[in-house]
Formats: C-alpha cells, structure tokens, sequence
C-alpha cells in the first residue's frame, strides 16, 4: 500500500501537472492564432457585411459588450479567468453561451467515437495477433499488408463508399440522422477502418518484440503450449505501446468525427467546429479546440495512469524511464 | 553518460552500384513496382496535364450532363458537364503542392526546433518540447482549421496548418539524434581539438539524421495529401470552380446515389495514390533500418 501511496505522490501528481500546462498552453495558442484573424469581429457579430445597416453606436456596444475595446493581455486574462469557471464565452453566430452549445453536440459524437474505438481495437488486435500468430507465411504477409492500406484510405472516400453500397444501393443502414443505434454503425465503421490500422501496426509490432524476448523461450522449454505463450506472456507484453497508440487514436476520432458527421449529418462536435471555422465563429472555434484538446489530455492521462497498473515494472522509478523509453520506441514511425 | 555508440560516417558505396541496387529491388517486389509505376504517372499528370486530356477542366458543357464513364470520358462528367478525368489530372499539381509544402514547412521548422532543444538542452529545451506537446495535443486537422479561420481558405493556407501539425515528429525525432550525436566519444574528441558547434551540427548531426528524418518525411507526406484532401472536401481549399482533388469529391456528395462515379473514382485515385505513396515509404523505411 505504500508503494502506491509513494507512485502516487511523485508520478500521478506530475502527470496531472502536466496535463493542465498542456491545456493552458493549447489554450493560449489557440488564442493567440484566433487573435490574428482579420476583421472586425464586432461586424461578424451584428452579422457580417451581409446588407445589413449597423450604426457605429452599435459597433460601440457590441465592442463593449464583448470587450474588444479592452488591451489584448485583459482580454486574454478575461477569457482565461472563463476557462476556469466553465464560461467559454458566447457564440457570434448562435448568440448562447458556448459551453451549452458544445454540450448538447458532444453526446453524439462521444457515442460515435467510443463505437469506432471499440470496433477499432478489436478489428486491429485481431488483425495483429493474427498475422503473428499464424503459421501460414502468405497469411502472415497478406495480414501484414492490410494495416499500411487501411491507413492510407482518405476517410471522406470511405463513408461515402459505405454509405452507397449499404445505405443506397442495399439499404441497411440510415445515411443521415443520429437517433439510434443503427445510425451510428456506418460513420464508425467508416472511422474505424483507418483507426484499427495503426493498431493492427503496433500490436503486430509490439507482439513480434516481445516473442523475441527471453521469457518466451522459457516459458516454452517448459512445456507452455502455443496459446498459451501467447495469451500470457507475448500479448501482455505487447499490451503497452498498444494501449498507448489507443489513448493518441481517441483524440483523432474526435477530432475527425468531423468528417463522418458532415458526410452522414450527425449533429456533433465535428459539425459544429466546421460550421464554426466556415462562419468564423471564433469563440465556437476556441471552445471546439479546446475539447478536443481536453479530450487528448484527459485520454492521454488515463493511458499514463494505466501504466504501473499494467506493467509492476513501472512501479519503481528507476526502471520506469528505461521501460518508458522502449515504449515510445515501439510507438513512434 | 556513456551513450550507444555513434559509428563516424563511413565512405559511402560508389553511386552507381547503389543506383543499381536501388534498381533492381525495385524490379524484384511487384508491389514496390507498380507503386512507382503510379507515382510517376501522377507526377507527370501535374506536370503535364494536356498530355493526359484534351477537355477543358473548368469550362461547363451543357450536352454531357452526368454521364456515366465510358471510353470517351474516362470518370464520366460531372453536372456541368466537365469531365472528370480531365479535373483530377489538371487538379494534380494544386493537390500535391499542398502536401510538399506543408511537410517542408514541418522539415524545416522541425528540424529547427529539434536542434535547438538538443543543443540547449535544459531550460530552452523544456520551454520547446512544451510546445510540442501542444501541437500533437490538437489533432492535425483541428490545428488546420484553426489556422485557416485565422488565415482564410485556400491552398497555401491549407499547407500552413497542416504543415505546422508536422513539426512535432520532426522536431522530436531531430533532438533524439541531436542528443545522440553529442554525447558520443568522437564528437568529444572533436570539440577538444577545437571544432565549432556549427561543424558539428553540419558534419556529423545532420547526416546521422538525414535517413530517419527522411522516412518521417515521406510518411508525414502520406498523412498531408490524406489530411489536405479531407480540409479540401469540408470546403476548407481554393473556391470552385479551382479543380482539387478533396473538391471535386465533396462536389459529388448530392449525386451519391445516382452519379456514383463523382465521388467514387476521384476518391478511389486519391486512395490509389496515397497507398502507393505509402508503400515506398515502408520500402524506404526497411532500407533505413538495415
């Protein structure tokens, strides 16, 4: 119990450190870059140049009313102060509070993405383990050939070919809409194609490193069977660079959610970061990147967390950094 | 710290029998074959698009509406009756200008900020790889869009957010080598003797980097035609009637049903293309590792 209590002084607490610098520096990026936009954002507000007349005395109050006649450093102390109480500002184009905006959208996409996750693991483990645990040399090739494929597939091409064949051509599935279950099985079919690539990649990877470790041979010399070796000694191994490809791909579903939920009118996150770019509703913008970002930071702690519970060598500092570092060597290219 | 040992570099094999090597390596994996057989024939489609067509890409043509492919029109024409063979080849060169920028812009500021981290180490190198850490928490096409309502749509602006998505593997894979090089023995035996910094970084640090940095290069290129195609299909690109190859998909989403081949065929080239891109990449990355 001290050994924990210990972990969790020194390492749980740097990470959690961490993953807040990280989403205040996202923050401010994301500011700075938001900043830098041309155009008096007091007119996309009253409405663009769209015709219509706006007096400079409601320019003025507008001006006031969300503060752009401040210096930019109290804007961004202002916003930042927001952040941290949960008011992500208003919308220009909707005129409501982000944050109810984004979270009447993230159900839906929240519920795609954790669909092609799941679908996502299990296509890729399977096409992993598959391709090294197979005897068969043509197998073993052909499995290892699909991921690199999988991964160069453009997304959009993906949907729209599901959404012709099952949806137009064979009508299976709903193209548009996300009440239910079935809606969500072509977009996260069409997301998890290209997220199970890079798994299939690392744990296919991950799993031929660790049959090359010496706990293999042994276990075999002493009787273990195929399965076996498998399952409890090279799968487990193999279980961390995995789990860590995992954490980075949620992050990405959300963030290309974008495309599956334009291309099959899901009303999520995605869509509402592009109706935002297209309208330059910056403080949608802001707020959407923010999410996604929290979502990799959130993500990414948990898989870090999962670490020492996953591998006892992490348990002790010394052997952490030797153990991490292999880990990003099987994660990276 | 005694670090793996870093060989000096060793005089290389003669150009000609690389070439040749190179060569017949090629010829022996059909797979590694036909890709370059692909890439060729689409870098000779942006260069020359009128040896590939004789229609015009932009100017509509009110007697072909929607046509199906034939021998006449390879992918078929699209509601205005342009031919949608001729759009994709004219659209090639727009299409792959976009990606080679954006990973030049992540190469060079990459490698830039890499060096920097691993040369300063300390304090400069926290305060960077910080930043890093930033750009890989915002996924690369959220980071694009962000940029572009920043900057306005259109291509270069594309190259800019994207590129910018890149630095990050760039830059850690540049300090990793940077870290390596400078604390091997030889390199020690250098500075004793005088040697600058710059020379160092020059001789030694840059060659030694040169192939993996390569190999990101051409994997980060996959993922910028993939991610340039997506931002071009939301709408993100050069306005129509600019043929692109992400455009020209998109622009056939509300004739899915009966006009397949709009959104089809582009599509299926972009993918063609992207796996063979991807398949010289791996070919890439065995040779580096051997």
């Amino acid at each position: 119990m001290s050994t924990l209590l210990a972990i969790a002084r020194s390492y749980v607490l740097r990470r959690v450190l961490l993953a807040l610098l990280v989403m205040w520096a996202a923050f401010t990026v994301v500011f700075v870059i938001l900043y830098l936009v041309p155009g008096d954002p007091a007119l996309l507000i009253a409405g663009g140049d769209g015709g219509l007349q706006v007096t400079p005395e409601q320019l003025e109050q507008i001006r006031h009313d969300y503060g752009f006649d401040q210096p930019i450093f109290l804007q961004y102390l202002h916003a930042l102060g927001g952040l941290v109480t949960g008011d992500l500002g208003t919308s220009y184009q909707m005129k409501q509070p982000v944050t109810t905006l984004l979270f009447s959208q993230i159900g839906s996409t929240t519920a795609l993405a954790m669909f092609a996750l799941v679908l996502a693991i299990i296509l890729g483990c399977l096409i992993g383990a598959a391709a090294v645990y197979t005897r068969s040399r043509i197998l073993s090739k052909t499995l290892d050939a699909l991921p690199p494929v999988g991964a160069s597939l453009p997304a959009f091409w993906v949907g729209l070919m599901l959404m012709q064949f099952f949806s137009f051509a064979i009508p299976l599935f709903p193209s548009a809409g996300d009440a239910g279950f079935p809606s969500l099985v072509l977009p996260g079919v069409t997301m998890a194609i290209v997220g199970s690539a890079s798994i299939a990649q690392v744990f296919a990877r991950a799993l031929r490193t660790s049959y090359a470790e010496p706990y293999v041979e042994i276990a075999r010399s002493k009787g273990a069977g195929r399965m076996r070796v498998f399952l409890a000694h090279a799968a487990r191994n193999a279980l961390l660079p995995t789990v860590t490809v995992m954490g980075i791909l949620v992050a990405n579903l959300f963030a290309y959610s974008t495309i599956s939920e334009m291309i099959f009118s899901r009303n999520g996150l995605g869509l509402a970061l592009d109706k935002a770019v297209q309208s330059k509703d910056i403080p949608m913008v802001e707020g959407a990147v923010l999410v996604i970002a929290g979502v990799y930071v959130v993500t990414n702690l948990v898989v870090d967390l999962l670490y020492p519970v996953l591998d006892p060598r992490l348990r002790t500092a010394k052997r952490r950094s030797r153990a991490l570092s292999r880990n990003r060597d099987l994660v990276t290219l | 710290m005694i670090a793996v040992p870093v060989e000096p570099r060793l005089a290389p094999v003669s150009r000609g029998r690389a070439t040749a090597t190179v060569l017949r390596d090629i010829v022996r994996k059909p797979s590694l074959l036909i890709s370059a057989v692909v890439l060729l024939l689409v870098i000779l489609w942006a260069l020359v698009p009128q040896v590939f067509s004789s229609y015009d890409p932009i100017r509509a043509n009110v007697s072909d509406l929607l046509k199906a492919p034939s021998l006449t029109h390879l992918f078929g024409t699209d509601e205005l009756g342009r031919d949608i063979f001729t759009r994709m080849v004219y659209g090639t060169g727009r299409s792959l200008i976009a990606p080679i920028v954006a990973v030049a812009i992540g190469l060079v500021a990459g490698s830039i900020i890499g060096l920097l981290a691993g040369y300063l180490g300390k304090f400069v190198d926290g305060v960077l790889m910080r930043f890093v850490d930033v750009i890989l928490a915002v996924p690369m096409l959220v980071l694009a869009m962000t940029i572009v309502t920043a900057l306005g749509f259109g291509s270069l602006q594309l190259a800019i957010g994207v590129g910018i998505g890149m630095i990050a593997s760039v830059a850690r894979v540049m300090r990793a080598e940077v870290m390596r090089v400078r604390h091997s023995m030889f390199v020690d035996a250098e500075r004793s003797m005088g040697a600058r910094t710059w020379y160092i970084i020059v001789r030694h640090v840059l060659p030694s980097a040169a192939g993996p940095v390569l190999v990101l290069a051409v994997l980060d290129f996959v993922q910028a035609i993939l991610a340039i195609a997506a931002l071009t299909f939301l709408g993100f690109g050069a306005p129509p009637p600019t043929p692109e190859w992400g455009s020209i998909v998109s622009a056939g989403q509300p004739y899915l049903s009966t006009a397949w081949w709009i959104c089809c065929l582009p599509g299926l080239t972009i993918a063609v293309f992207a796996v063979c891109v991807n398949r010289v990449a791996r070919e890439l990355q065995e040779r580096n590792a051997r």
